[in-house]
């Protein structure tokens, strides 16, 4: 589904990703940990097309399509989402008729007809309930006034509504409680197909308890230093990650 | 400068035509104000209030004088000022004032006026509305002079919805006299929707009394090179005032609101919510000022312009002004001029919208707050759909406009 090869991306003059390289096939969920500033961010903003973040080397194949040559609006017509980090307010523009624009957009570069209000609207309810999301805050403008929590859980509605293939879930941990953290995974989870795939950012273990991934990758410095298998995440949230860097200096210094 | 010696000459050939094309009220005043005219000429970018419009290049092409009888349908309460079921003589050109040479020009050229008589204690139910369409074969200019009395008690909507067709240049002058008497109440939209080819130069009046309610809403969708001013003095206690606008240009159109609110007396409130979306090369001005006079303590005012520049290329110009001689008054404005916002397009985008269809999203939901503020509901869901399709861009394809689809 993904394939990134010798990823180079900076942010202005700062050089963030220094040759990342990830396959992600079908219905795989992986896991992305790593230090503050390793470039987690930067490279799920590249993945969705972020104009602020430049590409100097490197590809992202998105099932055979050249990612980096589509727009952002392009690659999520191709089924990628993010649930971002940090959702912004959109004032003046309503959940509706944002969630409608956004349907209908993709639904059109499918070459499908734009749903009728009615169909629109059901679909809306359906997936609220899906993912237990009150119905008070479908009815205001985009994130204005939302909790964190509701913020977040409302990146899982839109979620539920655009039907991706690959999703990208930035920290959706972060700032959650308990409970929370709970429903919003499961609402993943009863959206996830055996063809979905996922890349989770997250720092800590408690998320993968929830949503359990195939293959945990370890980001530092921007590259992927590490990669392993669920336990690797557990390790990680309670060594840290000074056992890895103490692994990679004694591999830099032997092969001198 | 030099452009006045073309409206001189035409004034001097055919003042007989429109003295007899005019009635006696108007035509009184006819002569004084072309002397005036004369002295005065077309302001410059120096005269404070006309700093950022360029009157003269609007008025410099040669322009055919429209000399049109206006046609007003029978109504209950909006007449030829020929059939005035009053006399007009107290109101006609006693607010307006001469020393703007629009407003002198007006008055020495205009030969029929418009008048909405709005008897005592009369409450209209419907909006008196006037669709004003600009029509010529060539060149035209089109002068304007509308007069509305609310008399005591009165209460009254009315929409002014200003078209024009045939894709020719038009150059019109507007100016209107409102006078709200004791306790009348009066709501008045202007909405231009023209072509990229119309000039308009619009000078309203309004003198409020006591106990009244005032709110004018300017709209300009769609125009070429557009400047309204807007003079409102109150002049009795308890009244209140609001003056909002909303403002959308693109390509190389120009918007220039002048507003000026007189506090003459206690215990007023007044409002003012202008708002402005510039694209492209548009350029766009905003000067208001709220005066709160020594003998008007107890004022409450609230003043706000805010902004957005679409395009690196597009420009704002924004002055909102607090002049304060009373002490015990409540008084506030701001400006701000702000770009799109990156990251709620970027969200948006990432959700599969179109950049363009978000840029218009966005727009779209700034000026949603002075739509919302119209008071009348049919207009306000009919305005909603008609900034939308403006920043959608489908406004000028002009698909509900009766003289296209004939």
């Amino acid at each position: 589904m993904l394939e990134i090869r010798n990823l180079h991306a900076k942010v202005g003059d700062k050089v963030i990703l220094r040759g990342v390289n990830l396959s992600i096939n079908d219905g795989e969920i992986h896991a992305l940990m790593g230090t503050n500033g390793a470039g987690k961010s930067t490279l799920s903003n590249v993945i969705v097309g972020n104009p602020a973040y430049e590409v100097t080397e490197g590809s992202i194949m998105f099932n055979g399509r050249d990612l980096l040559a589509m727009k952002t609006e392009e690659r999520a017509h191709a089924g990628i989402f993010m649930s971002f980090q940090s959702p912004v307010e959109i004032p003046g523009v309503s959940m509706t008729n944002f969630m409608r624009a956004a349907v209908n957009a993709r639904r059109e570069a499918l070459g499908k007809e734009p749903l009728k209000s009615t169909e629109f609207l059901k679909l809306m309810r359906e997936r609220r309930k899906l993912v237990g999301m009150d119905s008070r805050l479908v009815n205001r403008s985009v994130n204005e006034g939302f909790s964190g929590g509701e913020r977040k859980r409302n990146e899982i509605f839109q979620m539920a509504m655009l039907e991706p293939t690959f999703c990208i879930l930035d920290e959706t941990d972060s700032g959650l409680d308990v409970d929370a953290l709970r429903i919003v995974a499961e609402g993943f989870n009863k959206l996830r197909t055996a063809e979905t795939s996922a890349l989770v950012i997250t720092h800590y273990q408690r998320l993968l308890d929830y949503i359990r991934p195939d293959f945990v990758h370890v980001l530092i410095d921007g590259r992927i230093v590490k990669t392993g298998a669920a336990e690797l995440a557990q390790k990680i949230e309670d060594n840290g990650f000074d056992w890895i860097k103490e692994e990679l200096a004694w591999e830099a210094n032997s092969n001198i | 400068m030099g452009s006045e010696q073309q409206y001189i000459e035409l004034y001097r050939e055919a003042a007989n035509v429109i003295r007899a094309k005019s009635c006696g009220v108007m035509n009184a005043v006819r002569d004084e104000a072309f002397e005036t005219f004369q002295q005065v000429g077309f302001p410059s970018k120096k005269v404070e209030r006309y700093k950022y419009t360029d009157v003269d290049a609007a008025f410099a092409p040669n322009y055919g004088i429209s000399l049109a009888p206006l046609t007003v349908k029978p109504s209950l309460y909006l007449f030829n000022i020929k059939d005035a079921p009053v006399d007009v003589t107290p109101y006609y050109h006693k607010l307006a004032d001469t020393s703007d040479a629009i407003t002198a020009l007006n008055t020495a050229l205009v030969h029929d006026a418009l008048l909405v008589y709005v008897p005592k204690n009369t409450r209209v139910a419907d909006p008196i509305v006037v669709d004003n369409w600009l029509r010529g074969s060539a060149a035209t200019m089109v002068n304007r002079r509308v007069l509305v009395v609310m008399g005591q008690g009165s209460d009254a909507t009315m929409i002014m919805n200003d078209h024009a067709a045939d894709g020719v240049p038009f150059l019109s002058t507007q100016v209107m006299e409102v006078f709200c008497q004791d306790g009348s109440s009066l709501d008045l939209y202007e909405v231009e929707e023209t072509t990229p080819l119309c000039n308009r130069f619009s000078n309203v009046y309004v003198e409020v009394g006591r106990d009244c309610s005032v709110k004018h809403n300017g709209l300009t969708l769609f125009n070429g090179r557009t400047r309204n001013q807007c003079d409102v003095r109150l002049t009795g206690e308890h009244s209140e005032v609001t003056l909002n606008g909303c403002a959308i240009g693109g390509g190389d159109q120009f918007i220039d609101n002048n507003t000026l609110i007189d506090h003459q007396v206690p215990n007023c409130q007044s409002s003012e919510l202008y708002k402005y979306v510039v694209d492209d090369h548009a350029v766009g001005a905003f000067a208001g000022k709220i005066l709160v006079r020594k003998e008007a303590q107890g004022t409450v005012s609230q003043e706000t312009n805010a902004n957005l520049c679409a395009s690196p290329d597009a420009r704002m110009f924004s002055q909102p002004m607090l002049e304060i001689y009373a002490d015990d008054v409540k008084c506030a404005h701001g400006s701000t001029v702000g770009v799109m916002d990156e990251a709620a397009l970027f969200y948006m985008c990432q959700r599969g919208i179109p950049e363009a269809e978000a840029r218009s999203l966005l727009k779209n939901a700034f000026m949603g707050q002075v739509i919302e503020q119209i008071k009348h509901e049919p207009l306000r869901q009919r305005l909603f759909v008609k900034v939308e399709k403006r920043f959608r861009g489908e406004l000028e394809k002009c698909d509900d406009c009766r003289l296209c689809k004939s």
